[in-house]
């Protein structure tokens, strides 16, 4: 009989049972879904505000003695402060191209030294040799008073 | 297409090693007797949904929590403002906790009028007290977890019974406060408990409560009318049953958490009076008003110590019901048995309402 059969938009019959087992589908489609959604939006945690800093104050004055670095904090991220053996400031990202490590100066190789995989970099933050990818990013460094302040190029 | 018979090659091939052919020729001969107290079967089921959902959603809040004391409330208070959908999942933590609880004392006593403990299902009812007893150890772990400053006092009160034990009290008090205060070393005891420990036994007790009750199959009350009465395949349709029973639990907790979200609380004070009207989580409210009306010196003996005496062999005497029970043992109606188990839900539904109305 047809008489318990409805149609579809397109025309097509569709029976009780097929209706039945759309509606249920759909539902546990739907259930699984309002199940899904929140449980996914919980998982990626809420951003943090970040610290943004465009400027900062990494050192003073006789902190440092020439052929020497210091790392200090730049917004969330370390930074790396070198005092050349000809006295001159320079400062560079302490996060290492290659994978994340934090670097170091070597007042022995006059060189930016990456401990985890022995990566090199220059005193202009060039990748000479070792694994890293890429040169480290430079940052302006001036001189007020006796602060030693970095700021982003 | 090949797909139908590649399924059931590896189908073929999986149940060479595992052997689940089994288990899928058990389920389908497993039946449920129907009767007019069948709807008590579906209890243990709803309570062991709430325990899923207990561990779903309390893996949810590891990923946010820190069991610290500098950190710990902040981190609630984080989840409950900051994280996406934070405050649902922990509310139906809190909701689902509540409902395992209440859900499992009605199975409880659902199986112990029915006398489904009876031979030879004894070790079934141990086994489901054990399970009780471990889910008010989680409500009293995981209710300090928080930090608050009713958390912190119900944590002082529940460690300092522990203390007032003869001989070991003291040593026990030191031991589950991790020190002489309740303090950071506290909280992480308890989580350690609450997120490690108690899971662990839980598991086990549970794997053992559901094979047995498998092995078992449902028992029927005693009666000559309960006796070759119709019966319906577990699989699907008593599993269908079960199923659309969960997904309405889950409607009614995500519902609860929804209207009445969870609250938090302040923050935990050491220095801080006990406000006024503290009291416990409704599951201890009764033996909370108990120990209030105790006197302080009944004839030679300390008025809690008395109370915990009290309370220590009514947990004995509820695993032990099977074998205190003889006549169920023999299918025989015992009327002493339901006489005790009514007088023993009107002290706790008074005394809990006590607790709220004082």
């Amino acid at each position: 009989m047809t008489t318990d059969d409805t149609k579809t938009p397109g025309g097509a019959p569709i029976s009780r049972r097929g209706f039945f087992d759309l509606a249920l589908g759909g539902g546990v489609i739907a259930l699984l879904g309002a199940i899904l959604y929140p449980l996914t939006r919980f998982v990626i945690p809420p951003e943090s505000p970040e610290a943004v800093a465009s400027q900062v104050v990494a050192a003073k004055i006789g902190d440092l003695t020439p052929n020497s670095g210091k790392i200090f904090r730049f917004g969330k991220d370390p930074a790396l402060l070198v005092l050349t053996k000809s006295g001159e400031y320079r400062a560079f990202t302490a996060i290492c191209t290659h994978l994340d490590c934090t670097v170091q100066y070597r007042g022995d190789l006059e060189r930016i030294w990456c401990a985890c995989h022995n990566g090199n970099y220059d005193l202009n933050g060039n990748n000479v040799s070792g694994p890293p990818p890429l040169p480290l990013t430079q940052y302006n460094v001036t001189v007020r008073g006796d602060q030693i302040i970095v700021s982003k190029a | 297409m090949t797909g139908s018979p590649t399924k059931s090659t590896v189908a073929a091939w999986l149940d060479e090693r595992l052997g689940w052919s089994a288990i899928k020729e058990f389920a389908q001969h497993k039946r449920i007797p129907l009767h007019r107290h069948t709807v008590w079967y579906y209890l243990g089921g709803m309570t062991l949904f709430c325990f899923l959902v207990q561990i779903g959603t309390g893996i949810l809040l590891l990923l946010y929590y820190r069991p610290t004391a500098e950190a710990a409330f902040e981190s609630v208070e984080f989840i409950m403002t900051d994280v996406r959908f934070g405050w649902l999942v922990r509310s139906i933590h809190s909701w689902s906790a509540n409902l395992m609880l209440f859900f499992a004392f009605v199975h409880m006593f659902s199986v112990f009028f029915l006398r489904a403990y009876r031979k030879p299902r004894e070790l079934t009812w141990v086994s489901g007290a054990l399970l009780l007893f471990l889910s008010l150890g989680f409500g009293f772990s995981g209710y300090l977890l928080p930090w608050n400053q009713l958390a912190y006092f119900a944590t002082k009160v529940g460690t300092d019974i522990l203390g007032q034990i003869p001989l070991i009290g003291h040593w026990l008090l030191t031991v589950a406060r991790g020190g002489d205060e309740v303090s950071g070393a506290t909280l992480t005891r308890f989580f350690g408990v609450h997120v490690a420990v108690l899971p662990m036994i839980a598991t086990f007790f549970l794997v053992v409560h559901l094979a047995m009750v498998q092995k078992q199959g449902m028992s029927v009350p005693i009666g000559p009318s309960y006796q070759n009465t119709r019966t319906m395949p577990f699989f699907p349709n008593f599993a269908l049953r079960d199923l659309v029973g969960w997904t309405l639990a889950l409607g009614i907790l995500v519902l609860l958490a929804s209207i009445f979200p969870w609250e938090l609380g302040v923050k935990a004070d050491p220095l801080a009076s006990a406000p006024a009207g503290i009291r416990p989580e409704w599951f201890f409210c009764f033996m909370f008003q108990t120990l209030k009306y105790i006197p302080s010196h009944v004839l030679f003996m300390p008025g809690e110590l008395l109370g915990i005496i009290g309370f220590s062999l009514g947990g004995v005497a509820l695993i032990l019901v099977p074998f205190l029970d003889r006549r169920a043992a023999r299918e025989e109606r015992n009327g002493l048995m339901t006489a005790i188990g009514c007088v023993v839900i009107l002290y706790m539904a008074v005394f809990t309402l006590l607790a709220y109305v004082r």
